[in-house]
């Protein structure tokens, strides 16, 4: 796969991997967050810890929309779409998220009218082929994905196609990263900053995270080669007691964003004034609603939303982990009464949850006794 | 919200050309180009696709400059340099084993 | 649902309530994919399952050649040669008929190739709404191939884990039919026969082969943690040595799917001893449609009742069972 394979070339990784040795300065201890969820993913997936040294540790940031979503939020949409002419659409990512009275798959199973979608796009197609029907689009995610289910409104609009509304919970990325610095036992050292949230918004607004923190920041890519090039951009910055925001994703990221995609954004949606997210509580100006110009295409004016409150089980700790204030197996529930069969919070359902991934592999990992080594 | 991959525009929709097909290893599917509207891509073009959204073009000079870099890693003096050509201003070093046909046009 | 993905759920409703209810033994300690029992001092191997797949054509076959190679397959890797078969047939009211007419010459040309004879069969209809157009269940029964022995509790360190070809084909091509998410791709389901490929396999190398398994619902990562369960050892595979055609590869990178859980219906995995490994490996390769048969790993002490797959960079990641249908995923 091109612009995939060669960004995961074997030799490439062990050079960069003993570059991150040379550069490690052993009597230091390390704490790199990853914002984004893919990145936690990735790191996962290709099982990059096993390549890193011991003194730098990654922290999984809050950079997954799903895993940030509050159980009530689900509960809303789905009581919006229990109606026998209604059709419930979204990704499927948001299918087994627990609400407080169950899963939209859980849903289906009770008769609900609940459809996977790749695309906003998709959702729109299902509402023009079943006109007789209301298609209700539970949109999720950060600046990367809201654009596009801007256009889809744009386009509904323009269609005139009015069986088609959109449930917003679309969020922004700084308020994010603002908390998790707000936060008093957070010591970080640098961040592995957003990916493709930064194909949109750009590079420029992470700026103050340098300026004003002092913390070094290095949008990278989600190849093996990618994360392990921003660590070693990292290091040198680090190092030299430098604090800047880089551009490792240089292939895709454009410095300035993608101002097409933000003009979308801004037409179609505005600012809400604060918004709940799990773990980190009321953030203001923190998530996206839709504009009055497009009420109609709005779910939450259509339909009467019951703005259910459900708190996350006295137990569940998934505020911390999402902060990266405790590692996953420090929840008390985890392993135990939460696990990806059973999930408690998203963070063990969502593939990039850091539950769901700590499980899958740190978990049992440390039953590995054989690891190839590299270099 | 991560998850983004490279495919190739292998089609255009006639008429509304906001709507592309694109492929990835042998899988085509519809790709809506209404987000690069400003620098609106041709068949051809590799392209970043994100729920059936093209979010960006991608770089081919870019990806070559990075697989260059690396290659290099361990050169330290030489990669010292290169990485202060990143950064905030976005330049990039001359160097002779681009080739031409791949930088961007000024 | 999930009880019907093939992973830890399907597990549980079988290990939890199936077997004391209905097993003489009690026990699910013993299943496999087909049952060898004795019956008037002849032993037979006996084997059922059901197909409710949707669309029920799709390229490269249809339910009711999964119908019949599906049983066939169980019994195969069972180490048994599928004789005869039944089938049951569950109709939605108003199916057209010219579609059960062509599901039931797809079966016929099914059995035929595979040399198996439909002996007995039954058809019910049900309202409009159900059964999604047609269920199918087949039973089979077959006789043992001589020198296999297929017992999980064999498997030693060392052994060799062999794959009779791409991984993920019939999965895909599922998921791409069903539309919803407008993908499209130039692939088939794998579903064939894989006896003529057990059978070579066996003349060559039977003392060799420990265990074997069809990875169908749940793909190969759920196949070998079920085995890593009940041997209690290590299932350890190189990623780079699992084959998987680019289309797959690009599906699954697209929407975020782990090829090891999706379903495979003309694949078998087989643990094979070092001594018998390159025999059996080159008798499958030598066997119609075995070509891309190969060694994808081996059998390792530790960490036991686990699969770990080392990544091409020197990593490793633990593979689970299927939790769930696999969903594709764009975060």
């Amino acid at each position: 796969m091109r612009f995939v394979d060669e960004f995961r070339d074997p030799e490439l990784i062990t050079r960069a991997s003993e570059e991150i040795r040379r550069l490690a300065d052993p009597t230091r201890h390390y704490r790199i967050m990853e914002v984004c969820g893919g990145h936690t993913h990735a790191i996962y997936r290709f099982g990059l810890k096993d390549i890193l040294p011991e003194n730098i540790e990654l922290i999984h940031g809050p950079g997954c929309p799903v895993c940030v979503l509050p159980m009530g939020r689900i509960d809303d949409g789905l009581t919006i779409a229990h109606e026998p002419d209604r059709i419930f659409a979204a990704f499927g990512d948001m299918m087994r998220v627990p609400g407080a009275k169950g899963s939209p798959l859980e849903h289906k199973a009770r008769g609900c009218d609940v459809r996977i979608v790749y695309s906003p796009a998709d959702a729109l197609e299902i509402a023009k082929k079943n006109p007789d029907k209301e298609v209700m689009f539970f949109a999720i995610g950060f600046e990367t994905t809201a654009p596009s289910t801007a256009l889809t409104l744009m386009s509904a609009k323009k269609q005139g196609i009015k069986n088609f509304t959109v449930f917003c919970n679309h969020v922004t990325i700084v308020p994010a990263i603002r908390a998790i610095l707000d936060s008093p036992d957070m010591r970080l050292d640098g961040f592995i900053g957003p990916g493709h949230v930064s194909t949109v918004i750009g590079c420029r607004p992470y700026e103050w995270i340098a300026r004003n923190e002092g913390k070094p920041v290095v949008t990278s890519g989600f190849e093996p080669l990618d994360l392990l090039q921003s660590i070693v951009m990292l290091l040198r910055q680090l190092g030299a007691g430098e604090a800047r925001v880089e551009n490792q994703y240089k292939r895709v990221v454009p410095w300035e964003g993608n101002r097409a995609a933000l003009k979308v954004m801004a037409e179609v949606f505005e600012l809400r004034p604060y918004f709940e997210w799990r773990g980190l509580g009321f953030i203001s100006q923190s998530a996206l609603r839709i504009r009055d110009t497009y009420a109609d295409w709005d779910a939450e004016r259509r339909y009467s939303v019951p703005e259910t409150r459900v708190a996350d089980p006295k137990s569940a700790q998934c505020g911390e982990v999402l902060k990266g204030v405790l590692k996953p197996a420090q929840c008390k529930l985890f392993g135990k009464e939460c696990t990806p069969e059973h999930p408690i919070g998203a963070l063990m359902v969502s593939s990039e949850g850091s539950c769901a991934a700590y499980y899958n592999y740190e978990h049992r990992k440390s039953l590995v006794t054989t690891i190839s080594a590299v270099a | 919200m991560c998850l983004a991959i490279p495919g190739k525009i292998v089609e255009i929709a006639e008429g509304q050309n906001e709507v592309g097909i694109v492929e990835v290893t042998g899988v085509r599917r519809k790709v809506q180009l209404g987000l690069l509207s400003d620098d609106m891509p041709v068949k051809g073009d590799w392209v970043l696709i994100h729920v059936g959204f093209a979010m960006s073009k991608i770089s081919e000079f870019d990806a070559a400059e990075q697989m260059r870099l690396l290659s290099m890693l361990g050169d330290i003096d030489q990669a010292m340099e290169e990485v202060r050509g990143y950064g905030t201003d976005d330049n990039r070093s001359e160097t002779t084993s681009i080739p031409e046909s791949w930088r961007r046009p000024n | 649902m999930s009880h019907g993905a093939g992973g830890k759920a399907s597990r549980r409703l079988v290990e939890g309530l199936f077997a004391p209810l209905l097993l003489s033994s009690g026990s699910s300690e013993k299943l496999a994919d087909a049952a060898h029992i004795e019956i008037g001092g002849a032993t037979v191997a006996f084997t059922t399952d059901s197909f409710v797949v949707h669309p029920l054509r799709f390229p490269g076959g249809s339910i009711g050649e999964l119908a019949v190679n599906g049983t066939v397959n169980d019994l195969a890797v069972s180490g048994a040669r599928a004789h005869s078969m039944v089938v049951t047939f569950v109709l939605e009211e108003g199916l057209a008929s010219s579609v059960l007419e062509a599901e039931v010459r797809a079966m016929s040309d099914a059995l035929r190739r595979a040399g198996v004879t439909m002996v007995g069969g039954d058809t019910k209809v049900v309202e409009r709404g159900k059964a999604d157009g047609m269920y199918i269940t087949t039973a089979g029964i077959g006789s043992p191939i001589s020198g296999i022995h297929v017992d999980a509790r064999t498997v030693r360190v060392g052994d060799r884990v062999l794959l009779s070809g791409p991984i993920g084909d019939h999965g895909i091509t599922i998921l791409l039919a069903r539309a919803d998410l407008d993908l499209e791709a130039d692939l088939y389901s794998d579903t064939r026969s894989v006896l003529p490929m057990v059978e070579a396999m066996a003349a060559q190398a039977a003392p060799g082969i420990r265990w074997m398994r069809d990875p169908t619902r749940g793909g190969l990562a759920t196949s070998l943690n079920e085995l890593a369960r009940d041997c209690g050892l290590s299932v350890e595979l190189n990623e780079e040595a699992i084959p998987m055609r680019d289309e797959v590869r690009g599906a699954c990178e697209l929407l975020g799917l782990d090829p090891l859980h999706i379903a495979n219906e003309g694949q078998f995995v087989a643990i094979v001893s070092p001594e018998f490994a390159d025999i059996a490996l080159n008798a499958i390769q030598m066997a119609d449609g075995g070509d891309n048969a190969c060694i994808i790993g081996q059998i390792r002490q530790e960490p036991a009742n686990t699969v770990v797959v080392n990544t091409r960079y020197g990593g490793t990641r633990i593979v689970d069972m299927l939790v769930g249908d696999p969903l594709p995923r764009i975060c």
